[in-house]
């Protein structure tokens, strides 16, 4: 056997040149196709929405349908990061963010921002570490109704927040004219985080850790009976998905700017089970599946909307029975699962 | 020789049921100590009692003069202490490269280690270890598709990789192809003589066990029946009562 051994990674050229290709494509789109800019931007947060869902989901075989807990966490700890440097983030939010009064110069947005995006990170990660132990201790079934739970309760929990808004929502700052486009800058930041999420999930699956998780996946006791730090590794996943997950969540806040406690943050009806599917239709457990499927996804989801309304959710429904009938395995499982096949009747 | 693993009054019950009644055993380093008994007289459950999997309700149970009957089962395998299952448990949607390169023992490392790739030698050591056990051609393969005789293997090398101190086999020659069955005990004695690895074997097969352990214990009923060599358990007529004669 001359092929090297799954989880050798190296930089050759041919690899070098796709890398190349995606950069290349992913910068000169907005440009190219400015009419679909914000759409683009969506899909790079889903993209990472997927990724992150399937590193816990996928690769560790622990079904969460509360990741929105997260995505919401970020959302708001950067809105109000973004606020609270200038104001008193309590009279903004009783204002509804407007007025003349709450102004954010050139210099103050991007501050904030880019704080915003950090401390989202931070909490996201932290609200995973600390539920972590908790959570990640229960098995199959039962760990998807908890996560289901804790997304449905922090939805709740925001609304009835009068200091971040309450029930009516929280309004992101309001981005200076002076700043031109800014749906530019977070098409770009989203670019970021999507290439940066891909690239550090590639380098984690292509370690031990990526074995770890595979083994819990698959058989759990006997991870633990192998001596494999299965707690520790479950923690981490954890963490490290909800930490992009948060700064997923901060970047879609800005780009919708509107952020509700239960439509919005915590959006379990729709972004919770959206990153599941595209998940899914991808392929779940393989890091191409998650941004096919969101690709696919974003593609389908705006048909949809567009030529479909008023039953576009029916839709979504038929795409979510097509895949779990006939593609079980996602586009990238069925297609790896024909190559194989080939290859073995010549 | 001291014991490397050493029982006492050891008793698990389930409900009404004594399924190990106060057993006392004793393996010493570096042996090959067999266990032996009819169906159902709690040889697997004393397996599950040593590996923490069901915590005993009594007695003590000491790994290298350690207690660690209140040990969770990943502490008692990075004490160097591991077991195979009597069905096959691997990872089934791994390929079978996979399996052998989830198995290294992390016990010296720190959590921050499984960042790392896996070494050279660690992938020398599953390529030779796959080699055999017959499987170096299936490296590429789901571990799932194998054979149940062929997961039997894939374990036991996966136990191995894992370099214990002390490994617990349930019923290592149950459903594995007889040709391999010499080879594979071969393989049992050279990892024992060369590496030092102790051994505690269930068999069912008794030219087998006979033939590769020095001293058997035999339960019956979750007693424990009678203990010496080959000779003397297979001249016991209380062992011919309970499990060699029964018809």
């Amino acid at each position: 056997m001359t092929a090297s051994a799954p989880g050798t990674r190296t930089l050759n050229p041919a690899r070098l040149t796709r890398i190349g290709a995606v950069l290349a494509i992913g910068v000169v789109t907005p440009l190219l196709f400015p009419a679909y800019q914000s759409q683009a931007t969506e899909l790079l947060l889903f993209i990472v929405f997927a990724l992150a869902w399937d590193l816990v989901g996928g690769q560790m075989g622990y079904t969460s349908f509360g990741n929105v807990l997260f995505v919401g966490v970020g959302m708001y700890v950067a809105a109000i990061v973004q606020v609270g440097l200038y104001y008193d983030v309590g009279l903004y939010n009783e204002a509804k963010g407007g007025g003349t009064q709450f102004v954010f110069d050139t210099s103050q947005f991007l501050i904030g921002l880019g704080l915003g995006l950090i401390a989202a990170a931070v909490a996201a990660g932290l609200t995973a570490f600390l539920l972590g132990p908790l959570v990640l201790g229960i098995r199959g079934h039962y760990f998807a109704i908890c996560t289901l739970g804790l997304g449905i309760a922090a939805g709740q929990l925001a609304a009835g927040i009068p200091w971040i808004g309450g029930g009516s929502g929280m309004l992101t700052p309001n981005p200076p004219a002076s700043l031109g486009d800014v749906g530019l800058l977070l098409y770009y930041l989203a670019l970021s985080l999507a290439l940066a999420c891909t690239a550090t999930f590639a380098w984690l699956l292509s370690t031990r850790f990526g074995l770890v998780l595979n083994a819990i996946r698959d058989d759990e006791d006997k991870a633990e009976a192998m001596g494999l730090p299965t707690r520790r590794a479950k923690i981490a996943a954890w963490v490290i998905a909800a930490a992009f997950l948060g700064v997923a969540g901060a970047l879609y806040g800005n780009q919708v700017r509107f952020i509700d406690p239960t439509e919005t943050a915590f959006a379990g009806a729709t972004i919770g089970v959206w990153m599941i599917l595209m998940a899914l239709l991808g392929g779940k457990g393989t890091l191409l599946g998650p941004i096919v499927g969101a690709i696919l996804f974003q593609i389908t989801k705006e048909l949809f909307w567009t030529y479909l309304l008023g039953w576009q959710r029916v839709a979504l429904g038929v795409l979510i029975i097509v895949v779990a009938v006939f593609f079980p395995e996602g586009i990238v499982g069925y297609a790896r699962a024909r190559s194989r096949r080939s290859e073995e009747t010549p | 020789m001291s014991a490397l693993l050493e029982l006492t009054h050891v008793t698990k019950r389930f409900g009404g049921v004594v399924a190990n009644d106060a057993i006392s055993l004793s393996v010493p380093e570096g042996a090959i100590v067999g266990l032996i008994g009819p169906n159902g007289s709690g040889k697997t459950t004393l397996f599950n009692a040593i590996t923490g999997a069901f915590p005993i309700d009594h007695g003590s149970v000491r790994f290298r003069r350690r207690e660690i009957s209140k040990l969770l089962t990943k502490h008692i395998a990075r004490e160097g202490l591991i077991r195979t299952y009597q069905q096959p448990r691997i990872y089934g949607r791994m390929t079978v490269q996979a399996n052998m390169l989830a198995s290294p023992s992390l016990r010296e490392a720190s959590f921050i280690s499984v960042f790392g790739r896996d070494t050279p030698a660690q992938r020398a050591q599953a390529v030779e270890l796959l080699d055999f056990v017959g499987l170096a051609d299936k490296r590429g393969e789901d571990a799932g598709d194998l054979s149940f005789g062929q997961q039997k293997l894939l374990e036991l090398a996966m136990a191995l990789m894992n370099e214990p101190k002390m490994l617990l086999l349930d019923e290592p020659t149950a459903g594995i192809n007889p040709v391999l069955i010499e080879s594979l005990l071969d393989r049992l004695r050279a990892a024992n003589k060369e590496r030092g690895l102790t051994l505690l074997i269930i068999e069912h097969n008794m030219p087998v066990i006979m033939g590769l352990a020095e001293h058997i214990y035999c339960l019956a009923h979750g007693r424990l029946l009678a203990g010496g060599s080959p000779e003397a358990v297979r001249a016991d007529p209380k062992v011919v009562d309970a499990y060699l004669g029964a018809a």
